[in-house]
């Protein structure tokens, strides 16, 4: 199946700022679909609120675009209404952690059998650029002018804690290891939580000193670390550079899982 | 065969529910709707439904949208503060025109109010709670046998009009016990399906637009952001935005007789009790009593869209008494339709009114 069949191209052009990430994250995504042969009558995409949540507006499958941070909970409806279907889940941080916080925990609890791809942008985007709780200290938003004062959540390390079967981290720069691991996560039973680093040179990079598109993703590039390699840093006792974030396949494993077909 | 069985009000709800074939629950437990989830718990996996208790009503209601988009039909129930909890995504089911049901066995507010206690006092938020315009469909039992038949004839007016459909019971109601009769099989109308030849949110000539459960292949977008007939995001046209929300409000208030469902007890009498719900019992009690004095009663078991047309049935009324279990949320509404004096009577703490409590309001009129 061509990847284009899976775009609404009626819908274009996007809303997307030019630069920013979630393009790239909707095109990996597609492209594990793509690789695991799901067909788009039995693929349903969701979303909460945010630029982010826009992305299955242009994927041409049944998508349910939802309300701030309760995908997760729409999502936990459709899957074990049908657990025939499959369930994709497009989110971003604050939509995920803050408001949808809670729904986030359960999901990953009850393991239900679902992909979730979440575009952290470490920023509330569609509204203009105020800090989320994934903000990380010191830096500028709309909300916090003096630098943000509080510690941000690591939602990978979140979505291991509360559960979930399979959790990675990369970025918008890491594409083929982004679409690795959506593939892998498609076909994990149980939830997979993807987490991606992205850019938002609108409003993340303008105020953060990272005013161009590639100086984002060269920051993003530089400050992600493999976790084997972080966890030999930290076995030898050497230091982590300040601002590292870990990428890779983070967990895997095989919980008992709600929604997966017998 | 029919079965008489003696039922809990609640009890009643989730059978008929069971029998218009719901197969999902989403719900967080509150008193005084427990009952609910908890027959629900036992007997779905029975019946090859799904109940999940969620994290919180935002979730129960979001799960159970979730779960009618693809063809199933879903409930949940709750009480004032989780029905408040739910209000935005009752928003989302109806922009998104999403048939559900659900269930408010209502309880003393404002906040936590009182738990155990009866009261009426949702009713203006079940029709205005939400932000924004919209109409829905409410109906109220005011018998355990009406749990059972309502909550079934709820199913299907969500399924006919596409709109979130809501039970709206009281405390007594819910945990009163009464002989009822459970027929052997209920009417079960089925979701209008959309024609080949139609987009997803292009409505037919009654304003409602066929139905396409998730994985049926037609590639269905749902949003609650305003939209168009192919359910795309078109929220800074004026036009497209009123178009959709006179539909949405059309639809429902424009079937008003279709969706009607009331009693009419001594036509042509002068003083005219309006009731719906846990005080209905109590006027019936006064006109069983006193026979001779000719009192009418409305009964309304649907009250939104609210049937204004009834109250013509009572052409000689000259004043209508409203026994409600809140400050007079309904006869604000009746006071809309008619030229004749309307009286409140409120009732709060979470008791029914006594017939003598109506009798004493009576005597000015008589
Ligand atoms: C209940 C509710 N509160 C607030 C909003 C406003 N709102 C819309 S998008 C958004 C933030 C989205 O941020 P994020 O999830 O990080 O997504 P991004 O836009 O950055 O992709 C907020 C707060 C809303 N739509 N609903
Ligand atoms: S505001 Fe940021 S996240 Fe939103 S579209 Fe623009 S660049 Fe992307």
């Amino acid at each position: 199946m061509s990847r284009a069949e899976w775009l609404r191209e009626d819908r274009l052009p996007h809303i997307y700022c030019s630069g920013c990430g979630n393009g790239t994250v909707i095109n990996c995504t597609l492209a594990a679909i793509d690789e695991v042969g799901w067909r788009r009558d039995e693929t349903v995409f969701l979303s909460g609120i945010g630029c982010s949540s826009r992305a299955p507006g242009y994927i041409n499958t049944d998508s349910l675009h939802t309300t701030h941070g309760r995908a997760l909970a729409f999502a936990t409806g459709v899957k074990l209404a049908r657990p025939d279907l499959k369930v994709v889940v497009f989110t971003g941080d604050g939509d995920l952690a803050a408001i949808g916080g809670n729904h986030f925990i359960h999901a990953c609890r009850r393991n239900v059998d679902m992909t979730v791809v979440c575009m952290n942008n470490q920023i509330y985007g569609m509204t203009g650029g105020q800090g989320s709780p994934t903000t990380p200290p010191g830096a500028i938003s709309t909300t916090t002018p003096y630098g943000a004062s509080e510690p941000a959540f690591d939602l990978a390390d979140l979505a291991i804690a509360a559960g979930a079967n399979y959790v990675a981290r990369w970025t918008s720069y890491h594409v083929t290891e982004l679409t690795k691991a959506i593939t892998t996560g498609l076909q994990t039973p149980g939830l997979a939580f993807i987490e991606v680093r992205t850019q938002c040179p609108t409003n993340y990079g303008r105020s953060n000193r990272l005013r161009e598109v590639s100086d984002m993703i060269e920051y993003l590039r530089s400050h992600a670390m493999l976790v084997q390699k972080y966890e030999r840093l930290i076995a030898e006792g050497k230091p982590i550079p300040e601002g590292t974030f870990t990428i890779g396949e983070l967990v895997r494993r095989n919980r008992p899982a709600m929604g997966v077909q017998p | 065969m029919s079965r008489t069985e003696f039922m809990q009000g609640n009890v009643a709800c989730a059978e008929g529910a069971l029998a218009a074939g719901c197969r999902f629950f989403g719900g967080y437990p509150i008193t005084p709707s427990t009952e609910i989830a908890e027959t629900m718990a036992r007997r779905l996996p029975k019946v090859g439904g799904v109940f999940i208790s969620m994290e919180d009503e935002l979730g129960s209601i979001a799960a159970v949208i979730g779960a009618a988009w693809t063809g199933a039909r879903a409930m949940t129930a709750t009480s004032g503060p989780g029905f408040s909890l739910m209000m935005e995504n009752i928003g989302y089911a109806a922009m998104t025109e999403t048939p559900c049901v659900i269930v408010n066995i209502q309880r003393g507010g404002p906040s936590t109010g009182q738990p155990t206690r009866a009261s009426q006092g949702d009713m203006l938020q079940c029709r205005f709670g939400s932000h924004g315009d919209y109409s829905t469909i409410a109906l109220s039992p005011s018998s355990v046998q009406e749990m059972f038949d309502l909550t079934a004839k709820a199913f299907n007016l969500a399924d006919r009009f596409r709109v979130p459909t809501f039970l709206m019971a009281d405390e007594i109601i819910g945990h009163m016990r009464e002989r009822m009769t459970i027929p052997d099989k209920v009417e079960i109308a089925s979701r209008p399906p959309l024609p080949e030849a139609r987009l997803p949110f292009e409505a037919g000539e009654d304003g409602v637009p066929g139905f396409a459960p998730f994985g049926s292949g037609r590639a269905i977008h749902v949003t609650g952001l305003t939209h168009d007939e192919r359910g795309y995001p078109d929220t800074t046209d004026p036009e497209a935005h009123e178009r959709l929300v006179r539909r949405l409000v059309a639809k429902v208030e424009s079937a008003r007789r279709e969706i009607a469902d009331y009693e009419v007890v001594n036509p042509d009498a002068r003083v005219v009790f309006v009731t719906y719900g846990a005080p209905s019992r109590t006027v019936q009690q006064v006109i069983h009593d006193h026979p001779d004095k000719g009192i009418g009663h409305l009964r309304l078991r649907v009250v939104w869209p609210f049937p204004e047309f009834a109250l013509a049935e009572f052409p000689d009324a000259r004043v209508f008494l409203m026994p409600e279990l809140n400050m007079g949320q309904i006869s604000r509404e009746v006071e809309r339709h008619v030229g004749q004096p309307v009286v409140p009577i409120p009732k709060l703490g979470g008791d029914l009114h006594t017939p003598a409590d109506l009798l004493r309001a009576l005597e000015a009129y008589l």
